[in-house]
């Protein structure tokens, strides 16, 4: 029994649900209970479906436990079927159906439907939403997809788009765009947006694109084992990984390596003296595996930050993620718990969170800024406009996003200067932020805003030994843009611990920002 | 206040025949009502004995992750926790005493039993009863079952208040109980009129300490304000107490036969009564005739959600001027419900239960004006040229009583106005 919070991920039915809404002509009967429809409105909410997703639900109830639950999945199966007439199904059960075992798959057999009914077997107790996904994707490849001619052309098939997947259906246009600047066909673009019938034709591509191994790597191994297709194995995120990319596909392909980067300004844009101050900001990631690790690569060798911590809520990314970790000189954190998140990000005291929805909150609670950079998703990762993070508009696209939660350039020594400013002062935050997120800094006792200074020094909770900040110290921090004001209270309680200075005076802080400065 | 009412209609939907239907049910579980319970009852927290799908419905049905460390959690059940029943619940134990330890701020507990739970029989009640003997007197610990299996949607709230009903002490005080977890403000209000009218004391369950408790008995005078509360009803009534029917408190009208009921029951007069509430009916009656102009002569479909559908179809057909096609209730009380059933003019589709797909044909065919439903229809019903109202808006606002009267009606015509104000031809 684990006590949960909040969760990174669904359950893995969840996961066949984003295969089965971004297919079409594809249906999943789903072995649920009452309740368990709450997951459509994931869909048609947060990516604003404009259709439900297609899954029926035999909605059994305690009443029907006693007698038989077996039929109740036939006939809703049977009633789909004769409703929607998909090309294929998808069938299984969800936690509590698992339960009760009426082995969904053996009924869908039983009932001699026209068309294929896959099963999945999906355990709830142990695995998650990712899982989920990547192994309903590759139910679907093994029985629908089998070996056959290749195109006359050089074709590639894109694999891993799901429904409510993070910016999959902008990525799919870029890295459509990039193959077709070597002359590379797309074939099939699965599961999201495909056909059963479309996953039939996948064999005849020369080779897959992984798009997202999160959901699509199980599928990627077979095909390279059974239909002879090579896959890639970089994701196209940031300017270094789409170079990369492009030579890895005209490795696969036999084809030159071109790439039209005549849209491409992020390097530039990173160049320019308005980022100098983006220089050794020290950023903590956190996300699905594939995410992180194409972030890590833009945040230090793209952007110039200093990553101070990384990790990932999907277990299955855990050994890729630990071994990069530790090229980056970090501990890497596997965890699906919150908690320990938000533990870690405390510790770290980074200037940057790059992270999920959760750690948007995590930083709003610490005024730490965040940008997003992976699911699970929220509506605001559905923007209207195209915002793809795959290739080069992609590596536009992050640079616009992780600027923009910062203070800018020649604002940041503005406020400085003008902290003292009655609407310049530093807790006006960013002016080009509506508003900013009211700051609950770690263990910091708000002075009065008054001349009047607290009599009575302020206790630090550094370590066993009592570090008290000086009436004047205290009030010296407060001249220190917000921004900065947590590191800079952390490093100079950090120092005085180090040298078993019980009193922190103004020149201790200062002694302190001198041994720190960089 | 001299006007009366509109007539009460000459037949009313209190005999119709129900439609009663059985298939896919487009609802949420009673484990949603954690969501606005764990606001309301501030030394509460909800531990859901469940599987990840219960924590990722908790979460989705939140909409946002507002709370660092909010008082509900779900313990999730592991492979290892299915294979025998002594270690799940030790288990539990392990799992409660860690997080009473970590959250001392916390006087009651509610175990709420899950799909899963109920299905491999894990006994919360039991578990309840020993940490109750543990824990006291610091912490209360109850069970509910807010699974799928048992309750939709709002019957989560009633499970968890009939659970709290047998444990409140023995009275024989001649109080009143308002019933049902509202908004602060609307309760205050609610609060504030009988008080005006010189009634009390009054209590309120739930109440938002467990300090705040008090008895109950004979004496104990009982109003519902939600529809979804029949298992507290009955819960009541086996306690002695008196429950006072009457329509429930949505719009000016209902609100007002609401009150009256009480107030008959305690002694009020007339005149005393229309001094208190002459004004806020005035102002409620002239709030809704401007919120409803837009939807005046339409059209409305109610897909079930949350119970609310008959008292809010009265509301709506009878002050704002609308004409119901069709009203689905997850589940419909007769005795409870037969207040408003009875103002509900014949006419209306009254169901019950659901089968999702059927009930959509139906709609499609209606084309109703407006089409009260869940999120999980909404956008798909939209793109589809309907208009829709989201259901779970109605059980998330203040709503009750005088002063919500036109928000309420403006609920519902807010997505009516904004269809005639868009100029999207291009769209979709």
């Amino acid at each position: 029994m684990k006590l949960t919070v909040w969760t990174y991920e669904g359950p893995p039915h969840v996961g066949a649900m984003r295969v089965a809404t971004g297919m079409k002509d594809m249906h999943y009967v789903l072995h649920a209970p009452q309740g368990d429809t709450y997951a459509d409105l994931l869909f048609t909410m947060i990516e604003r479906r404009n259709h439900r997703p297609p899954v029926t639900y035999t909605t059994f109830q305690a009443r029907d436990l006693g007698a038989d639950t077996a039929y109740l999945f036939k006939d809703a199966a049977i009633a789909a079927y004769e409703r929607f007439k998909p090309e294929a199904m998808i069938v299984g059960a969800s936690c509590t159906a698992e339960l009760i075992q009426d082995d969904p798959g053996g009924l869908a057999e039983t009932l001699g439907l026209p068309i294929p009914a896959i099963p999945l077997e999906l355990p709830s107790y142990q695995r998650k939403e990712n899982f989920g996904a990547d192994e309903t994707f590759f139910q679907i490849v093994r029985v629908l997809a089998k070996p056959m001619e290749k195109t006359a052309r050089i074709t590639a098939n894109l694999i891993g788009p799901t429904g409510l997947g993070f910016r999959h259906r902008d990525d799919i246009v870029e890295v459509t765009g990039l193959l077709m600047d070597m002359g590379i066909e797309v074939n099939v673009v699965a599961p999201m947006p495909a056909s059963p019938s479309d996953i039939a034709k996948m064999g005849q591509a020369h080779f897959n694109v992984l798009m997202y191994p999160e959901t699509a790597e199980t599928a990627a191994r077979y095909m390279e084992r059974e239909l002879g297709q090579p896959y890639t194995k970089v994701v196209p995120i940031g300017v270094g990984a789409t170079r990369d990319f492009v030579k890895e596909v005209a490795e696969i392909a036999g084809v030159e390596p071109v790439m039209d980067d005549s849209r491409l300004r992020m390097p530039w844009y990173s160049a320019s003296v308005d980022s100098t101050y983006l220089t050794g900001k020290r950023v903590f990631l956190f996300g699905d595996g594939t995410h992180v690790a194409a972030c890590a690569r833009i945040a230090r060798d793209e952007m110039g930050f200093e990553v101070v911590g990384m990790g990932c809520y999907n277990r299955e990314q855990a050994r890729m993620l630990r071994s990069l970790a530790k090229d980056y000189g970090v501990e890497a954190l596997i965890t699906d718990d919150y908690l320990e998140v938000e533990r870690r990000i405390e510790e770290l005291a980074p200037e940057m969170i790059l992270g999920t929805q959760m750690e948007r909150h995590i930083g709003k609670r610490l005024g730490i800024p965040c940008a997003v950079i992976s699911a699970p998703v929220h509506v605001q990762d559905f923007p209207a406009r195209y915002s793809p993070q795959m290739g080069i508009e992609g590596a536009n696209v992050i640079f616009d996003t992780w600027v923009h939660p910062l203070v800018m350039g020649l604002e940041e020594h503005l406020l400085t200067m003008f902290r003292e400013d009655f609407e310049f002062h530093d807790d006006a935050g960013a002016s080009h932020h509506g508003h900013k997120a009211k700051l609950r800094e770690m263990g910091i006792r708000e002075l009065p805003d008054s001349e009047t200074v607290t009599p009575e020094p302020v206790q630090a909770s550094t370590g066993p030994v009592e570090i008290v900040w000086l009436p004047a110290a205290e009030k010296e921090l407060k001249k220190i843009p917000f921004f900065v004001r947590g590191k800079a209270r952390r490093n100079t309680e950090t120092f005085a611990f180090e040298r078993g200075v019980q009193e922190i005076s103004v020149d201790t802080l200062y002694e302190a920002k001198a041994h720190y400065a960089r | 206040m001299t006007e009366q009412f509109t007539p009460p209609p000459a037949r009313g939907c209190a005999n119709t025949p129900v439609l009663k239907e059985r298939g896919q049910h487009e609802v949420f579980c009673g484990l949603t009502g954690i969501i606005w319970l764990h606001r309301k009852m501030q030394d509460a927290f909800f531990l859901v004995v469940g599987s990840r799908t219960c924590a990722h419905l908790l979460q989705s049905a939140a909409g946002v992750m507002i709370f660092a460390e909010p008082r509900f959690a779900t313990a999730i059940l592991e492979e290892t926790d299915l294979a025998g029943m002594a270690d799940a619940q030790q288990e539990l134990d392990r799992v409660v005493s860690e997080l009473l330890a970590r959250r001392p701020d916390i006087k009651q507990l509610f175990l709420v039993g899950s799909c899963p739970s109920e299905v491999i029989k894990l006994d919360l009640a039991k578990a309840a009863e020993r940490m109750s003997a543990q824990f006291a007197p610091n912490v209360r610990v109850l069970s509910y079952s807010g699974s799928g299996i048992e309750t939709t949607f709002t019957q989560g709230e009633d499970a968890c208040l009939a659970a709290m009903v047998p444990v409140l002490p023995q009275t024989e005080a001649r109080e009143l109980l308002l019933v049902g977890a509202l908004p602060d403000v609307v309760e205050e209000q609610a609060v504030g009129l009988l008080e005006a009218m010189g009634i009390g004391p009054i209590r309120v369950l739930p109440a938002s300490h467990i300090n705040d408790e008090y008895g109950i008995g004979s004496n104990t005078f009982y109003a519902l304000t939600q529809p979804f509360l029949t298992d507290t009803h009955e819960a009541l009534q086996r306690r002695g107490a008196q429950h006072i029917a009457a329509p429930f408190p949505f719009g000016e009208e209902g609100t007002t036969q609401w009150l009256r009921a009480i107030a008959d029951q305690f002694g009020v007069s007339e005149a005393k009564f229309a001094e208190v509430t002459d004004a806020p009916r005035a102002r409620a009656r002239k709030a809704v005739a401007q919120a409803s102009e837009a939807i005046k002569g339409k059209s409305v479909f109610f897909f079930p959600d949350s119970q609310l559908e008959i008292p809010l179809a009265r509301f709506l057909t009878r002050e704002c001027g609308m004409e119901a096609v069709e009203v689905g209730a997850p589940f419909i009380h007769k005795a409870v419900m037969s207040s408003d059933l009875n103002l509900l003019s014949e006419g209306p589709v009254i169901a019950e239960g659901q089968d999702v797909d059927k009930q959509l044909d139906r709609c499609r065919a209606a084309r109703p004006d407006l089409t009260v439903c869940g999120l999980g229809l909404a956008n798909p019903l939209e793109a589809e040229g309907l208009t829709t109202k989201w259901a779970i808006e109605l059980v998330f606002t203040p709503v009750h009583f005088y002063e919500q009267a036109g928000d309420l009606a403006g609920l519902f015509s807010r997505p009516v106005r904004r269809r005639d104000l868009l100029k999207l031809e291009a769209a979709e």
